[in-house]
């Protein structure tokens, strides 16, 4: 079953510049149902000579029929892109860039609060569920492998590092959701943790945090009343020194919650496995399933 | 991007916001000229990119403008060390000289993104002139908090309501909310990050003024706003976080640290910055060196971290999804043989094309140690950290 995105994904790709281009290429080579390519002025072409080019999302979800889209346009059209898929019924929207202005996210999560539209992101990684080979985003398709382990992350490469340490103790994914790295975003840490907790195909769950905010005590909240499969967490930048942002817009320590060890405290009381170094997600999570 | 207080001065002034008579200057000669003209006493500002100045020296009380001449002559040139800086300081390029006023009482306000909330939020406090982290810390009943509206903006309500919970004179509600709704455009008009007003003051004539001034920029959003791109002032970077910026890197100097990290993505970046203090050494710095670096961004990234005295070994740990692990060893390479390096490298390389990368460095004759992974790059690094020998 998994989450978020399976067998029945119908994909448009918005945005096929140079790095849409390779991403679209990689995401149908790995086995991903791309239904339609959104791209300005290229109306009656075709990706690849086979996906059906679109310069509307409207024109391309009404001729053939995509669910769920995702977003390569570059950052100062991100919204617009979000927006317009949005407003096309899309059921799923991933917006990969980075560098979307945060009070333009702030005013598109004002804008699709009552749609019903999910989004996820900006400036993340994607979501794939290797079982149904739907691949949203650019998680490589090489390094995972179907099972049973939810993985939720706000880093892009920390994922891909939960991922390998899973597959390296013998553990496959059901599905890997990278919800992105900037202070304001779509899909939460608590929206997946619902979704995983629901999934049949779901045993246990990966968590990966980062310092900033309070997201984290947020989800260590929910875990706590709502769910009853393991999970074993991190939280990258226990070394960071507060003030300074670590390359993430939102991963800056302002104020004792954003701290590392506050974060860890927090899950650990709602019965997370919260581990010491990001390098012992594979262990942990084996020792976890096995006892 | 922070900006200086004259530079945020001046978008208050434009925006109706009252703060002191203030014009800022660049040699002592227009410092005292300055201070002539706003006459009586006038306070003396070192223009820095950080918090903290006052506690060394950087702002001073002066009564004449001869003595303004002598204390401007003292910090332009200087470099100011406060706690927010590295040890080497900022350097004060500018002074601004203001007007005095006569105060009755200080108060706090700022505007941040809540991203929890998914707004900007107005932040005020009674406790002006204290850091609202303490504040929050100590007695965190004495913070009001409202949010905008994400699409509605600040209703002039919810800024009177902060007014009036700020305790401000009654004639002065009237203004405090003009101010706060002020306030909040500014911030919303110029995609800031951060905009502090600390202390916001009460004069004992009931007027509220601005007394300091601190806005932050979103780097992200200069695109739509050119004239406020060219307030910045590399100057005020460490040398090295300078160079970063230019090449368009994610990179953070962390005082005292000897292990140079380099790579790709802010979470692996963090999460190797703490096997390495786990391995018993200080991080020297944060790098991601992105997703799409080219080959010469590989190579400035690498230079930049060699050019950091503090660097005894680097640990370089690649897990490429956009990014090509060759691409990145080829940098690599290219760059330590340009500079002979000859400093100890760890280097976990996986994802795309990393037999190919590990193969590059394997073959460069470099002194190049190989590690499976995050849990054994950790392992590796301990045992040459013992081999380099000292402490941290």
């Amino acid at each position: 079953m998994a989450i978020l995105v399976g067998s029945d994904t119908r994909l448009l790709v918005q945005g096929l510049g140079r790095d849409g281009s390779f991403q679209a290429n990689r995401t149908r080579a790995y086995g991903t149902n791309m239904v339609a390519a959104v791209h300005p002025g290229r109306d009656g072409q075709k990706f690849e000579d086979e996906v059906p080019y679109f310069s509307s999302v409207a024109k391309a979800v009404e001729q053939t029929g995509a669910n769920t889209g995702v977003i390569f346009v570059p950052a100062p059209f991100a919204v617009d892109a979000i927006i317009e898929q949005v407003d096309a019924g899309l059921e799923l929207v991933v917006c990969i860039t980075e560098g979307v202005p945060v009070l333009d996210m702030v005013k598109v999560m004002a804008y699709i609060k009552d749609k019903p539209t999910r989004l996820v992101g900006s400036n993340c990684p994607g979501v794939l569920s290797p079982a149904s080979k739907a691949k949203v985003g650019i998680v490589p398709g090489n390094i995972v492998q179907p099972g049973n382990v939810g993985v939720v992350s706000r880093s892009g490469t920390l994922t891909y590092e939960a991922i390998a340490q899973l597959v390296q103790h013998g553990m496959g994914q059901s599905t890997c959701v990278g919800i992105g790295g900037d202070p304001v975003h779509g899909t939460t840490f608590t929206d997946v943790l619902e979704l995983f907790q629901e999934d049949d195909e779901t045993e246990a769950i990966v968590m990966i945090g980062e310092i900033g905010g309070v997201r984290e005590q947020l989800a260590a909240d929910y875990i706590r009343e709502h769910v009853t499969k393991p999970v074993v967490a991190a939280i990258a930048g226990s070394s960071a020194p507060a003030g300074k942002r670590m390359g993430h817009a939102g991963a800056i320590i302002t104020g004792k919650a954003a701290l590392a060890s506050e974060k860890n405290k927090a899950l650990a009381e709602a019965g997370v496995h919260v581990v010491e170094s990001p390098a012992l997600i594979g262990v942990r999570m084996k020792e976890v399933l096995g006892s | 991007m922070n900006i200086h207080e004259y530079q945020a001065k001046e978008i208050l002034d434009k925006f109706g916001v009252p703060t002191p008579h203030a014009e800022v200057a660049s040699t002592p000669a227009e410092a005292k000229e300055i201070a002539s003209r706003i006459g009586g006493r006038v306070v003396v500002k070192a223009q820095v990119h950080a918090g903290g100045r006052g506690k060394v020296g950087g702002v001073k009380l002066v009564d004449t403008p001869e003595q303004v001449e002598e204390v401007a002559a003292a910090l332009i040139g200087s470099r100011l060390v406060t706690k927010q800086t590295g040890s080497g300081g900022v350097p004060v390029d500018k002074v601004m000289i203001a007007e005095t006023l006569n105060i009755k009482e200080e108060l706090y306000l700022s505007i941040v993104i809540d991203g929890d909330v998914g707004a900007p939020v107005v932040m005020a406090s009674t406790e002006g002139g204290m850091e609202i982290e303490e504040v929050a810390e100590a007695t965190p009943e004495k913070i009001f908090r409202v949010a905008g509206d994400p699409l509605i903006g600040l209703s002039t309500y919810h800024a009177r309501d902060i007014a009036l919970s700020l305790g401000v004179p009654a004639k002065a509600v009237r203004a405090t909310t003009k101010l706060i709704t002020d306030l909040y455009n500014v911030f919303v008009e110029n995609d800031c990050t951060l905009v502090e007003i600390n202390p916001l003051v009460i004069t004992d004539d009931d007027r509220v003024v601005a007394l300091d001034a601190k806005i932050n920029i979103e780097d992200d959003a200069l695109f739509r706003h050119p004239d406020l791109a060219k307030l910045r002032d590399p100057n005020q970077l460490d040398p090295l976080e300078q160079r970063a910026d230019e090449a368009d890197l994610a990179y953070v100097k962390l005082d005292g640290g000897r292990v140079g990290c380099m790579v790709n993505g802010a979470g692996l970046a963090m999460a190797t910055m703490d096997i390495t203090k786990a391995a018993g050494a200080d991080p020297a710095n944060f790098l991601d060196i992105g997703g799409s670096a080219d080959q010469e961004r590989i190579e400035e990234a690498f230079k930049i971290i060699i050019d950091d005295d503090d660097v005894e070994i680097i640990l370089v740990n690649l897990f490429a999804g956009i990014a090509r692990s060759d691409i990145v060893a080829q940098g690599i390479v290219a760059a330590a043989e340009e500079t002979n390096a000859t400093v100890p490298m760890v280097v976990a390389m996986r994802g795309t094309n990393a037999e190919e990368g590990i193969q590059i460095l394997a073959d460069s004759g470099l002194n190049i140690t190989g590690a499976p992974d995050l849990a054994g790059a950790a392992e590796v690094l301990k045992e040459k950290l013992l081999e380099l020998g000292g402490t941290n």
